[in-house]
C-alpha cells in the first residue's frame, strides 16, 4: 500500500482557514434573533438534601422574566446506559450545583437576578463524599430506587446498596495462579477526580416552534445520541424522534466532557416551556467544573503473583470508583475499565472486581482515557515494583509479559495484531533506557526515568454504528456528510483523506462539515477513539459506492468494459484504452448526453455504513466470559526522563516519549498532534491538577486560578512521538484509534521516574512538587 | 446612563451607545457581531477573549467597553490584508497549531503582538508571550513551532535579501 496518494500523508487540515481567521462558529457564536431568551439555573447548595418546597412567586414577578420552571414541570429521568439522572432534581438533590429550577428571561442579567429570588426549602441529609462511606454496612442510600432504574443488559446494579454496577471478571484459577507464584504482593493506589477543562464551556440553545418541532443547537460530541435521549426523555410531551433535531457547530474541545447528555437536556426541556422562542443555556466556567461530567476517582487494590523468571501468574484487581451522584454514563467507564484492568499483559489467571459507587459528588463520566488512565496508574506502578522485587529490569519484565496477537483476553476473546513489542523497544531506545542521567552542575537535582505500557479499547455498545453520505458537485468537488464531530482531532480532514484515496479527488476539493441530525446520517458518538476506524470504514464504503456507481454509469453510457475502469487524478480511465480519460466533473451531476440528446446518469451519491457486527456485550455476569465487548485494542509504551529538585520537589521534564501503534496513520501530523496534546494533558493530571472539595461536598476550586491546567511554560522540553503501524485488519487502510491513548500512560511514567530517582513509591495522585518534597523530607529523617 | 463612544474596530470607525458597566467582550460579540474573541472563563484566566488595543493584546472580558473610547481595537477578523492570511496564520495551518480552534484567535493575536515587538524571539520569549492563553488540545509545542518556524523563515528571508544587497 506504499502507493497511497492521500492516506498516510500530512494533508493540511481542511478546517484550518476557518480556525485561524475567526470564521469558525461555535455554539455561543450563533445568532438567534431578538426572540432569544436566556435561562439561569437555580442550583442546589447542598450535596445531599430533600426538597421540601420551592417558592417561585417572587421570581415570576421580577422584571424581564418569562417563565420559571422546577422539577414538577419536568418529572423525567434520562441517561445513556442507565436512567438515573433527572432533567431537574425531583424530591432530592444529590450534589452541590445540581439544577433545581430555572428562570427564563429576556436577558441574562434579568435571569440571574430573578434566579436569586427562587426560594427552595431543603432538609439536609448526610452527604456521602467518600467511597468508603458509601460502602459501609447499611449506608444511607443515595438512590433508594436503584433497583427500578432502566439500564443496559450488561449492568448489574446491587439493590439496597450504593453500588450502581459491579463488573466481575474471572479467568483461570486464582488460587492456583497465586500458588504457582514465587512472589505475591499487593498494594493500594488512589486517583482523585479531574476536570476536562475544554476552553469552551458547554452551551446549548433549544427552540420548540409552533409546529411542535424541537431543535437543539449544542456544543456536542454526540448529536445523534442527544437526539435519541431528548426524544426518549421528552416523549411524555408527545415528541418523537422525527420531531427532534440536533445541530452541532464547531466544538471548542471535548475530551469526553461533551459526550452523552449532561446540561444539554436543559435547553431541550426549557424550550418546550417557552414555545416559539429560542432559549439559551450557557455554562459558566464554574458550572463547567461541577455540573457536566468529571473524571471519576478510583481506589484500586492490586494483587499480583509472579514467578522468579518474571512470568505473571495471576492478577487480582479491585477497583472502587467514586462515580458521583448519577452514573448514567460513568457506570460504563467502570465497566470498560473492569474488562481491561490487566493492562496489555498475558495473564492466565485473572480476577477483576470493578465497583461503580454512588457518592454525593458531581456526576462522573467519560474523560479521555475512559477509566484506563485511572487503573493504569496503579497497575503500571505495581508492575514496576514487581520487577524491582524480582531484581528484573522493568522494561524487560514488561517485554516478557507483553500480550501478543491471539492471546486470550480477560473475557476470553483474542488479542488483535499489535506492535506492542516494537513500541516498548522504540520507547526504551528513545529515552536511552538503562543509561543513567545526572545533572553534574547541580547536585540538588536528581534524574530518574520511568516507563509504562498502555492499552485501550473503544468502550461502546456492540451496535455503535457510523454512516456516511458522499455527494458530488458539478465541478467534481464533493461533500462528505457524516455526524462524527470535529472536536479538534482532525476528523474532517481524515475523512476527506480516506474519500480522496478512493475517489482520487484531493482533500482540498472535499468539504466536510459539522452535522445537523436532519441532514446528516447517523453516528453513535464521537468518543472511544473509534471514529477513524468506524466512521473511516463508513466513509470508505461510501466512496467505494460512488466509485461503483461511476463505473456502472460509464460502462452503460459510454459502452466501456466495466472491469477495465479505474480512477486516476479525478478521471475515469481504462486499462485497455490508454487514451480514454473521462473527467469526473463532466458527468457526476449532469450525466452523459447521448446522440439523441437524452441523458444517462444523474447525481452520484454514495452511502456507507459500518457496525461491528462481531461484537457482543452479553456474557456470564459472574465471570464476563463469553462475549466480545471490545472490538480491538490500541497499544503503546511511554517513557520519561524526570529531573527532581530535592529541596523543593519541583519537577522538570527534559524528555518524554510516546510510542503508539495506530495501525495506519492516515495523517501522521495529526497523530503527532494527538501524542503531544494528550501527553501534556496527562502530565498535568499527575503533576498538579487537583480537584478539591470541602466537607460539605462543595468544589473549592472551580476556576483556572485555583485548578491549574498547563500553560506554554509548563510543557516538557521535548516530546518524542513514535508511530508504529501494525495494521488493524478491519480498519480503513489498517487504521485504529489513537485519540485517548496518548494521555493514559502519563501518571505511571512519572510515578516510576520518581521511584527511580528517589527510591520513593508514591501511591496517591496527584504527585505534586509539594508531596514529593514532603516525601523526600520524610525519607531523609528516617 | 448610556454614553456614546467612538472607536476604530478593525480599521472601521464605530459609534455606539454603551452603559458604563458594559464589558468590551460582550459589546464586541453581542452588539457588534464580532465573534472571534471567545468567552472561556470570564475572569481573565484563559486569554480566549484577547483583542488588541492600540497594538497591545488585552483580555476583553476584563475591560469596560467605555475604556476603548477613541482607541484602536483589532480582533483576528482585522488581521488579514487583501484577503490574504498573514504569514503567522499560514504557519499555524502548516504546523497544525490548533485543534479545536477555540483558543486560536487569541493566541494568534498574542503571537502577532510579540513578533511586531520582537521579530526574532527566543523559544522562551515565545512561551512567555503566549503563557496567558490557555490551550487544552495541542500541548502548545505546535504553536511554539509555528511562531519560531516563522522567525526562522523570515530570518533566512532577510539574510537572502542582505546577500542580494551585497552582490555587486
Amino acid at each position: 500500500m506504499s502507493d497511497l496518494k492521500f492516506v498516510g500523508h500530512d494533508e493540511v487540515r481542511i478546517d484550518g482557514k476557518a480556525k485561524v481567521t475567526g470564521a469558525a462558529q461555535y455554539i455561543d457564536d450563533l445568532e438567534f434573533g431578538p426572540g432569544l431568551l436566556f435561562a439561569e439555573i437555580v442550583e442546589s447548595p447542598y450535596a445531599h438534601a430533600e426538597i421540601i418546597g420551592i417558592d417561585t412567586t417572587k421570581a415570576e414577578r421580577a422584571e424581564g422574566v418569562v417563565k420559571v420552571v422546577t422539577g414538577k414541570d419536568f418529572p423525567y429521568s434520562f441517561g445513556l446506559y442507565m436512567q438515573d439522572r433527572f432533567v431537574f432534581a425531583q424530591d432530592r438533590v444529590r450534589f452541590v450545583g445540581e439544577q433545581v429550577a430555572a428562570v427564563i428571561a429576556r436577558d441574562p442579567v434579568a435571569a440571574k437576578r430573578a434566579a436569586r429570588l427562587v426560594k427552595v426549602r431543603y432538609k439536609e441529609l448526610t452527604p456521602i463524599l467518600h467511597v468508603e462511606d458509601a460502602l459501609k454496612e447499611k449506608p444511607l442510600l443515595i438512590h433508594p430506587n436503584l433497583k427500578n432504574y432502566k439500564h443496559v443488559p450488561w449492568f448489574y446494579p446491587q439493590a439496597e446498596t450504593n453500588i450502581a454496577h459491579w463488573r466481575k471478571v474471572k479467568k483461570g484459577n486464582m488460587e492456583e495462579g497465586f500458588k504457582e507464584a514465587d512472589l505475591v504482593f499487593e498494594d493500594t493506589y488512589t486517583v482523585p477526580r479531574y476536570a476536562h477543562c475544554a476552553i469552551e464551556t458547554h452551551g446549548a440553545v433549544g427552540l420548540f416552534d409552533h409546529s411542535r418541532r424541537l431543535t437543539v443547537w449544542a456544543a456536542s460530541q454526540s448529536p445523534f445520541t442527544q437526539r435519541n435521549v431528548f426524544a426518549e426523555a421528552l416523549a411524555p410531551l408527545g415528541l418523537s424522534h422525527q420531531d427532534v433535531r440536533v445541530i452541532a457547530p464547531c466544538v471548542g474541545g471535548g475530551f469526553g466532557g461533551k459526550a452523552g447528555v449532561s446540561m444539554e437536556i436543559l435547553a431541550a426541556a426549557l424550550a418546550t416551556a417557552v414555545k416559539g422562542n429560542p432559549v439559551k443555556v450557557n455554562w459558566s466556567r464554574a458550572q463547567e467544573f461541577y455540573n457536566t461530567y468529571q473524571r471519576q476517582g478510583v481506589i484500586g487494590k492490586t494483587k499480583i503473583g509472579v514467578k522468579k523468571d518474571g512470568t505473571i501468574t495471576a492478577l487480582h484487581q479491585t477497583l472502587y470508583w467514586d462515580a458521583g451522584a448519577y452514573v448514567e454514563y460513568g457506570a460504563n467507564v467502570v465497566n470498560a475499565a473492569g474488562l481491561s484492568a490487566t493492562g496489555p499483559y498475558r495473564i492466565p489467571n485473572v480476577k477483576i472486581d470493578s465497583f461503580c459507587v454512588y457518592t454525593n459528588l458531581p456526576p462522573g463520566g467519560p474523560y479521555r482515557g475512559f477509566g484506563y488512565s485511572e487503573f493504569l496508574f496503579g497497575l503500571e506502578s505495581h508492575i514496576n515494583e514487581t520487577a524491582k522485587k524480582l531484581g528484573m529490569d522493568p522494561v524487560e519484565f514488561r517485554r516478557r509479559n507483553a500480550i501478543k496477537e491471539g492471546d486470550t483476553q480477560t473475557y476470553g476473546g483474542h488479542m488483535n495484531p499489535s506492535g506492542l513489542l516494537q513500541c516498548i523497544d522504540k520507547a526504551a531506545e528513545a529515552i536511552e533506557w538503562g543509561k543513567k542521567a545526572e545533572n553534574k552542575s547541580d547536585p540538588t537535582k536528581v534524574i530518574g526515568k520511568g516507563f509504562a505500557c498502555f492499552w485501550k479499547a473503544p468502550a461502546m455498545p456492540p451496535n455503535a454504528a457510523s454512516s456516511a453520505f458522499i455527494k458530488f458537485n458539478e465541478d467534481g468537488s464533493l461533500n462528505i456528510l457524516i455526524s462524527a464531530m470535529e472536536i479538534g482531532q482532525g476528523v474532517l480532514t481524515v475523512m476527506a483523506q480516506i474519500a480522496a484515496e478512493v475517489l482520487t479527488v484531493p482533500p482540498s476539493k472535499i468539504r466536510v462539515e459539522t452535522p445537523d441530525t436532519d441532514r446528516n446520517p447517523y453516528e453513535w458518538q464521537t468518543v472511544a477513539s473509534h471514529i477513524t476506524w468506524g466512521t473511516g470504514n463508513a466513509v470508505k464504503k461510501a466512496a467505494e459506492d460512488c466509485r461503483e456507481q461511476i463505473f456502472d454509469l460509464v460502462a452503460r453510457a459510454l459502452g466501456k468494459n466495466r472491469d477495465d475502469l479505474y480512477l486516476e487524478n479525478e478521471c475515469v480511465c481504462s486499462r485497455t484504452e490508454p487514451d480514454f480519460k473521462q473527467p469526473l466533473r463532466d458527468f457526476v451531476i449532469n450525466g452523459f448526453m447521448m446522440k439523441d440528446g437524452t441523458f444517462r446518469g444523474g447525481p452520484i451519491m454514495g452511502r456507507g455504513m459500518f457496525m461491528p457486527e462481531f461484537s457482543s456485550a452479553l456474557s456470564d455476569p459472574e465471570t464476563s466470559q463469553g462475549g466480545k465487548p471490545n472490538v480491538h485494542y490500541t497499544v503503546g509504551a511511554a517513557a520519561v526522563e524526570l529531573e527532581i529538585d530535592r529541596e523543593t520537589g519541583r519537577m522538570r521534564i527534559p524528555r518524554v516519549v510516546v510510542a503508539v501503534d495506530v495501525g495506519k496513520a492516515i495523517n501522521p501530523g495529526l497523530v503527532k498532534g494527538q501524542v503531544v496534546g494528550g501527553i501534556v494533558q496527562g502530565l498535568a493530571t499527575v503533576l498538579y491538577e487537583d480537584m478539591r472539595f470541602d466537607e460539605k461536598g462543595r468544589m473549592l476550586n472551580p476556576n483556572f486560578t485555583d485548578y491549574k491546567i498547563p500553560t506554554a511554560m509548563d510543557i516538557p522540553e521535548q516530546v518524542i512521538s513514535i508511530i508504529v503501524e501494525v495494521a488493524q485488519p478491519d480498519g480503513p487502510y489498517g487504521a485504529r484509534g489513537v485519540g485517548e491513548h496518548t494521555m493514559i500512560p502519563a501518571a505511571p511514567i512519572i510515578a516510576n521516574a520518581i521511584e527511580d530517582a528517589l527510591g520513593i513509591r508514591m501511591k496517591s495522585m496527584p504527585l505534586t512538587a509539594e508531596k514529593v518534597a514532603l516525601a523526600i523530607k520524610t525519607q531523609d529523617t528516617k | 446612563m448610556k454614553r456614546t463612544m467612538t472607536f476604530t474596530l478593525n480599521g472601521r470607525r464605530v459609534r455606539i451607545d454603551v452603559e458604563p458597566q458594559e464589558i468590551l467582550l460582550e459589546v464586541l460579540r453581542d452588539r457588534l457581531g464580532v465573534k472571534s474573541p471567545k468567552c472561556g472563563c470570564d475572569k481573565g484566566d484563559c486569554g480566549s477573549c484577547s483583542v488588541m488595543i492600540n497594538g497591545k493584546t488585552i483580555r476583553s472580558c476584563l475591560v469596560l467597553a467605555i475604556e476603548v473610547d477613541g482607541q484602536r481595537v483589532m480582533t483576528i477578523e482585522g488581521l488579514m490584508q487583501n484577503n490574504e492570511l498573514t504569514p503567522l496564520q499560514q504557519s499555524f495551518i502548516e504546523q497544525n497549531s490548533f485543534q479545536c480552534g477555540f483558543c486560536a484567535p487569541g493566541i494568534i493575536l498574542s503571537a502577532t503582538e510579540l513578533l511586531e515587538r520582537n521579530p526574532r524571539p527566543s523559544e522562551e520569549q515565545v512561551k512567555e508571550a503566549i503563557a496567558g492563553n490557555l490551550c487544552r488540545c495541542t500541548g502548545y509545542q505546535p504553536i511554539i513551532d509555528a511562531i519560531t518556524h516563522l522567525t526562522r523563515v523570515s530570518v533566512s528571508h532577510q539574510d537572502n535579501e542582505k546577500r542580494k544587497e551585497v552582490r555587486p
